[in-house]
């Protein structure tokens, strides 16, 4: 068992699973219903503004009556590895053996190791934290994850004063992952992060979601979240994070470099040049949303000061 | 809405008895390609509905996208159905077909039709500033647009009215836009992918192929 059974937890993994709650939601939904498509498509003005003012707490408990049904969380999934559609990933990922896991940690840092997985998480205490999630395709989900801070890490491994940059690197399995037979990006999944964003308390390293270990279509056995960013920043299944002073050369801004840059910060006023970046579709509702700067995470603000964020998209 | 409802419209396939191999199709069977093309159309409106109120997830967890990449594809496929008849008529030799070439034009246009209503209506719910911006700043849309833009005329003129009202001649030279809205939207079809775009590469090839053959032959013919 990779997941250490915590009775200590804040909330019991019993209790991040409301059904009630998600199940009134989508009564919401099936009353506003069929016949209320059309009238709900003229409110169009009225639109839902749901801003917190001055960021979500990290914990996220006030989240908890949004919750995206789990069912959605571990089929709706970009997982290119397994394929492009979002309902790829379960069905291919289903037999993607997880164990044995090791995580290297290379690069610029005091100690560099290749860890077995059970090693590289017993010292950090696992927590549950709900977060929004928004998809550069805009959609969202708001998911309760479990996991830990990567500040702790990064202060594990102990980053030498040169290092930058955090460079994560997803798993490369060509017999396993029937997605990278194809050259759609080049592979393997690279993604990164900046020193400060990597440490700032609210990006975590993920090994579980809904109170269970993370199903292999969700990024098992390790993945990381950056909850103010664009889903494809969070490398899923990872196996190597690599400290450096090069800006990562990451997995989408490769591809296309006009379409997605390194920061991808969640920001309604930079549009993707296919799409409106304004509003978001909320899975399990009908209408959008506005989709909020940060994705909601205002406190993050200051480590982009200065920065001109449309030219660092 | 093709080319030619006429025997003989340039680059059309010559249509006389003599070439047909003497079958001829039951008058009902028409009437039950009509319906069986309707059946996805009937199928996304049920899912959507059992998505919206069972939860169902038929149509994934974003029913409304999903609906609209649904459409959206079937109304190419049949706009790539009417242009493969007249190379299929003057290849395998199946002249009864001709007829199926409106059947097919008229279907594409409904399915781009409710393709475009999904998108206006549920995607951007009706926002003209977004339907705008997207159509002004983003080419994908605009082709797609102006690729369904340029059937309407096709479909408003595809009845034997209109023929004899243009005139062979006229009505043919008119019907000839089909080549560019299909081309128009097989791009609109690439250019909307995200990154795998093997099925719109599909789409471009029977579309080549379509193309193609009617260039070859319209070249040898001289």
């Amino acid at each position: 068992m990779i997941i250490r059974s915590t009775p200590d937890h804040p909330i019991r993994s019993s209790e991040i699973t409301p059904e009630g709650v998600y199940h009134d939601r989508r009564t919401f939904i099936k009353e506003a219903g069929f016949a209320g498509i059309g009238l709900a498509a003229t409110l169009a003005g009225a639109r839902r503004a749901s801003a917190q003012q001055g960021g979500t707490s990290i914990g996220g408990a006030e989240l908890k009556g949004e919750l995206t049904p789990e069912e959605d969380v571990t089929s709706y999934n970009n997982f290119y590895e397994f394929g492009t559609g979002k309902d790829d990933p379960k069905p291919n990922a289903k037999n993607f053996r997880t164990k044995p896991w090791s995580v290297k940690v290379e690069g610029m840092v005091a100690k560099p190791a290749t860890y077995n997985l059970e090693d590289f998480l017993k010292p950090h205490k696992v927590e549950d934290r709900i977060y929004r999630h928004r998809c550069v395709e805009a959609w969202s989900m708001v998911i309760p994850w479990m996991g830990f801070p990567m500040a702790d890490l990064v202060k594990r491994v102990q980053p030498l004063g040169s290092a930058k940059y955090i460079q994560f690197t997803t798993a490369l399995d060509p017999q396993q992952m029937p997605g990278v037979r194809f050259p759609v990006l080049d592979w393997p999944y690279v993604e990164g992060l900046r020193l400060d964003e990597a440490m700032h308390p609210l990006t975590m390293m993920v090994v579980g979601v809904y109170g269970k270990m993370l199903p292999n279509q969700n990024g098992a056995p390790l993945r990381h979240i950056v909850p103010w960013k664009y889903g494809f920043k969070s490398c899923k299944s990872i196996v190597s994070i690599k400290f450096t002073d090069q800006m990562p050369a990451t997995a989408w801004s490769v591809a296309t470099p006009d379409e997605y840059g390194f920061y991808a910060n969640v920001n309604p006023t930079v549009d993707h040049p296919r799409w409106s970046q304004a509003r978001e579709r909320r899975i399990g509702e009908l209408r959008r949303r506005e989709t909020l700067m940060f994705n909601g995470y205002t406190q993050v603000a200051s480590l982009y000061s200065g920065m001109d964020l449309r030219k660092n998209f | 809405m093709a080319e030619a409802l006429v025997p003989n419209a340039p680059g059309a396939a010559r249509v006389d008895g003599s070439r047909a191999r003497g079958f001829r199709p039951p008058g009902w069977l028409h009437a039950v390609v009509v319906v069986a093309a309707l059946v996805p159309f009937a199928w996304v409106c049920w899912a959507f509905y059992s998505d919206l109120v069972n939860n169902t997830r038929l149509l994934t967890s974003e029913p409304i996208k999903e609906a609209e990449h649904f459409t959206g594809k079937w109304a190419l496929r049949f706009l790539l159905a009417c242009l493969a008849v007249t190379p299929l008529v003057r290849v395998a030799r199946i002249g009864w077909l001709v007829k199926y070439r409106r059947t097919f034009g008229l279907l594409a246009f409904f399915y781009a039709v409710v393709h475009l209503g999904i998108y206006f209506g549920l995607d951007i719910e009706l926002m003209w500033s977004n339907l705008v911006e997207d159509v002004a700043e983003r080419l994908y849309i605009t082709l797609g647009m102006l690729g369904l833009l340029l059937m309407v005329p096709l479909a408003v003129t595809s009845t034997k009215g209109w023929i004899r009202r243009l005139g062979n001649r006229r009505w043919n030279a008119l019907h000839r836009l089909v080549y560019v809205s299909a081309v128009l939207g097989c791009v609109h079809f690439y250019m909307a992918v995200k990154r795998d775009v093997t099925e719109p590469l599909v789409f471009f090839a029977i579309l080549g192929t379509s193309l193609g053959l009617r260039w070859h032959w319209s070249r040898s013919r001289g």
